[in-house]
This record gives C-alpha cells, sequence and structure tokens, in this order.
C-alpha cells in the first residue's frame, strides 16, 4: 500500500512535467514569464544589495575629489557638445547626399537603456533578463548592444521584464562582415561553454584572407541586426571541411561576463 | 515540524534559483554556476515525506526552468527521479555523517545536470555544449557536493531552533530517594 502510493506520487509528477512540456510554445511562454513573475520582489532587494557598497564607497569620497571628477565631467561634456555640433553637420551633408543619390536614409536609433537583472542559472544557455517589458516598447528580436558592440537580441517579452539571447548562444546567430578589402561575411555561432569573449566565425569563404586585429562587425543580413555595429576582433582562422571554407574565432568587443547596463535599440533600421 | 520543513525547504530552493541568477560570483571565477537544488532534494528525500519531495520537484524545477532558457519543466523530472530514487531507499541510507551527504551530495549534483542536458537533447534543444561543459559539470559536482554538508547542517539548526525539542528525561526517581533522618 505504502508502496502504491509512492509510485502514483512518481506517476502524478511524471505527467505534470510531461504536461508542461508538451503545452504549446505561446502557453509555455506565459507560464514562464507568470512563475517567473514569483521574483520580481526580490529584484528590488538584489538591486539594493548591488547599491549599498557603491553608495558606501560615495558616502566617503572626499569632497576635492568629487570636485575633480565634476571638473573632469564639466570637460568632457564641452568636448560631447562640440563633437555633437560636428556630428550634426555631417549628419545633415550625408542625408542631403543620400537625397542626391535617392537612396533611403538611415532613421536614428531609439535606444532605451536597462539594467541587466539576472544571468541564467543554467550553464548551458547564455540568456540574460532585463528590467524592460512590453509595458516599455520592447518586442522580440530587438537588437541589444552596449557603447562597445552587440550584446545579442530579445528572445522573450513579459510585462515588466525581457530575455536577451547574447552573442554565443546557440539561438542567437549574427550575419557578419570582416573590415578587410575582400569583406569577408560569414555566421557568428555558438562560443565556448565557459568563456565568454571568443565566438566562432563559420562559413566564411575558402578564398579568405583574415588578419588577427580585424575588426569584424554586423553585415545587416539576416532581418535582425542593423549593419555596422561591432561585434569583435579577428583571432585567429583555419580552413575547415578540407578548405571548403574559413572558420575564424572572434574575440567580442562586450564583455558579456559583467553586463550592467544595455541598450535594447527600439526601431532597428534594417536593410 | 512537518508543514514548516515543507516550507523552509521550499523557500530555501525558491532563495536558491534567485541566489544562482543573482550573484553569478562563481561563474564569473570558475566558468559555471553551482546548482542548489539537487542537494536540498538530497535532504528533503532524506529527511522530508514524499508530498515534500514532489513539490520541490515540481516547484523548484519550474521556478529554475523560469529564470533560464530551458523548456519549462525540463529540470522537475531529473530532481525528482533523483529524489525518488533517495526517498525509496533513504532508510538504508547514510545521513549522519559528513563524508556520507558529501558523497549522496556528489552523485546527486552530478545526475541531475547530466540528466536535465539528455531530456533538452530529447526534446530537440541544442544547448551550448562543448569539451568544456565536462569542466562546468565537475565544477557543479563539486560544488554542490561540498555544499550537502552545509545545506545538513543549516536545516539541523533551523530544526533545533524552530522544532519541538524531546523532553530531556531527568535521572531522578522519587521511590529511589533517600532521606536522611536527623542522624
Amino acid at each position: 500500500m505504502f508502496r502504491k502510493k509512492q509510485y502514483l506520487a512518481l506517476g502524478a509528477v511524471t505527467l505534470v512535467a510531461l504536461l508542461i512540456l508538451s503545452l504549446p510554445p505561446r502557453a509555455t511562454s506565459r507560464l514562464k514569464l507568470a512563475v517567473g513573475s514569483w521574483f520580481l520582489p526580490l529584484f528590488g532587494l538584489a538591486n539594493a544589495a548591488q547599491q549599498l557598497p557603491a553608495d558606501l564607497a560615495d558616502s566617503v569620497l572626499p569632497r576635492r575629489e568629487l570636485l575633480q571628477q565634476i571638473d573632469r565631467f564639466r570637460r568632457e561634456n564641452d568636448q560631447y557638445k562640440a563633437q555633437a555640433v560636428q556630428n550634426t553637420a555631417i549628419a545633415r551633408e550625408n542625408n542631403q547626399l543620400h537625397s542626391l543619390l535617392n537612396w533611403s536614409q538611415q532613421a536614428p536609433w531609439k535606444l532605451k537603456l536597462a539594467n541587466v537583472v539576472l544571468r541564467d542559472p543554467a550553464n548551458w544557455w547564455q540568456t540574460v533578463q532585463i528590467n524592460l517589458g512590453s509595458r516599455d516598447g520592447i518586442q522580440v528580436n530587438q537588437p541589444v548592444l552596449t557603447a562597445e558592440g552587440l550584446v545579442g537580441r530579445v528572445s522573450a517579452v513579459g510585462y515588466a521584464r525581457s530575455q536577451v539571447v547574447l552573442i554565443g548562444d546557440p539561438k542567437c546567430r549574427v550575419s557578419a562582415i570582416v573590415e578587410n578589402p575582400a569583406h569577408d561575411m560569414g555566421i557568428i555561432s555558438s562560443g565556448s561553454p565557459v568563456g565568454t569573449s571568443l565566438v566562432d566565425l563559420t562559413y566564411l569563404s575558402g578564398t579568405a584572407n583574415l588578419k588577427p586585429g580585424q575588426n569584424v562587425f554586423t553585415s545587416g543580413l539576416g532581418g535582425v541586426f542593423p549593419k555596422g555595429i561591432l561585434l569583435g576582433q579577428v583571432v585567429d582562422s583555419r580552413p575547415v571541411e578540407m578548405g571548403l571554407y574559413t572558420e575564424a574565432r572572434v574575440k567580442l568587443s562586450v564583455n558579456l561576463g559583467a553586463l550592467e547596463q544595455v541598450g535594447v535599440i527600439l526601431n532597428p533600421p534594417l536593410n | 515540524m512537518n508543514v514548516l520543513q515543507t516550507i523552509l525547504i521550499l523557500t530555501a530552493a525558491f532563495l536558491a534559483v534567485f541566489g544562482e541568477a543573482t550573484f553569478p560570483v562563481l561563474r564569473y571565477w570558475l566558468g559555471a554556476q553551482v546548482d542548489l537544488l539537487p542537494v536540498l532534494m538530497v535532504y528533503a528525500a532524506l529527511n522530508a515525506d514524499l508530498v515534500t519531495v514532489s513539490l520541490l520537484a515540481v516547484l523548484g524545477g519550474l521556478w529554475f526552468d523560469a529564470l533560464s532558457a530551458n523548456p519549462l519543466g525540463v529540470s522537475v523530472l531529473p530532481l525528482y527521479v533523483m529524489g525518488f530514487l533517495i526517498y525509496l531507499r533513504r532508510d538504508l541510507i547514510l545521513r549522519e555523517g559528513s563524508f556520507a551527504q558529501l558523497t549522496l551530495g556528489t552523485v546527486a549534483c552530478a545526475v541531475v545536470p547530466a540528466l536535465s542536458v539528455l531530456l533538452m537533447l530529447t526534446v530537440g534543444e541544442q544547448p551550448l555544449l562543448g569539451w568544456s561543459s565536462i569542466w562546468q559539470w565537475i565544477v557543479m559536482t563539486a560544488g554542490g557536493a561540498a555544499a550537502t554538508p552545509l545545506v545538513f547542517a543549516l536545516f539541523n539548526w533551523c530544526h533545533h531552533a524552530l522544532g519541538y525539542q524531546p523532553r530531556t528525561e531527568t535521572s531522578f526517581r522519587p521511590d529511589r530517594e533517600i532521606r536522611r533522618g536527623r542522624l
């Protein structure tokens, strides 16, 4: 009788697990977000805990150093203002040339800044969660980047948070172009499970001539990522499949292991 | 203590999943995050009832999958299989010694992630696997094993602090009392 109860429990739990696994993707996604929202009250606590050492450090910073920092930021701000004036002039000139050549003009990116609140607890995925969701206009497949380069794309959207799949994860493939005379193109595929800084650039042509240090950018193909976002630099390359094509390792320009703040492009200008 | 024990175990699982997702210090230094759910499952299977084991598997697995890119529900079965097997043989399993706990933790932390990945490959997912996954597996196993005696100690402390303690018998017996007179 006692054993029978145990096997009934085993059957019930197995049934529940199989039912959840066989739910349609839309229902699974909703259920996942609903279960994940149980953790919402803890997000604030975690943020406060992470902020506490910085706040403590700020409170003991001497006044002289703060004044020096303000002075430095003021000078940097002036420089950026001057650069902005120059950039506006260049953009205007660029737009005029575009209109003369009848080229479609690139709309400026609408960036929304987000904080990274969680990392994937499983070791076999490279994803993070950010504190923006559908209420902020976030949609699936919007590109995510930092000032250093591309980070990944939005893979699931909840009301107040979204999941971002990072470059190097098997679910995030990016069409890339190498900054060399031949403009070799390939696909950024998965990286190593342990290190997040190196990824593989595959499906380059067999005649590709890559050199270490060459920059790799998004090509704009594929319909997700806009053209010209920095991905990283070539580390090395080797012919594969009897020289049929070339494979290279790329060191990502963004440190994906230490992401804190990212930007989501709300209106990705696609080719 | 039964309900309190269940609540404690589930709360610990909830916090453990949140901690794994929020503080990736181990992942930063060792390249892998240690999962504490198998450790909690070992404790629950040895000390709690089957309802607690089932709840821990279902809720813990769902919480873990909800914060991860895992298909929802994929972590439930591996956890439950481990807990169920330990529960079936719990009368024969040593649980008091640290070495016994370490061994159980090692086995659980090695088997559960392997089963999860196997199940994920079975349902058609393509997790990020490579030679360095072996290193991650070793870190998860060793980290979980090291955490097992600590988790047992923590729960034992909670048990002592919050549960009813058995009344200690005194050696005094009134019928054996020696009554002394004036002399």
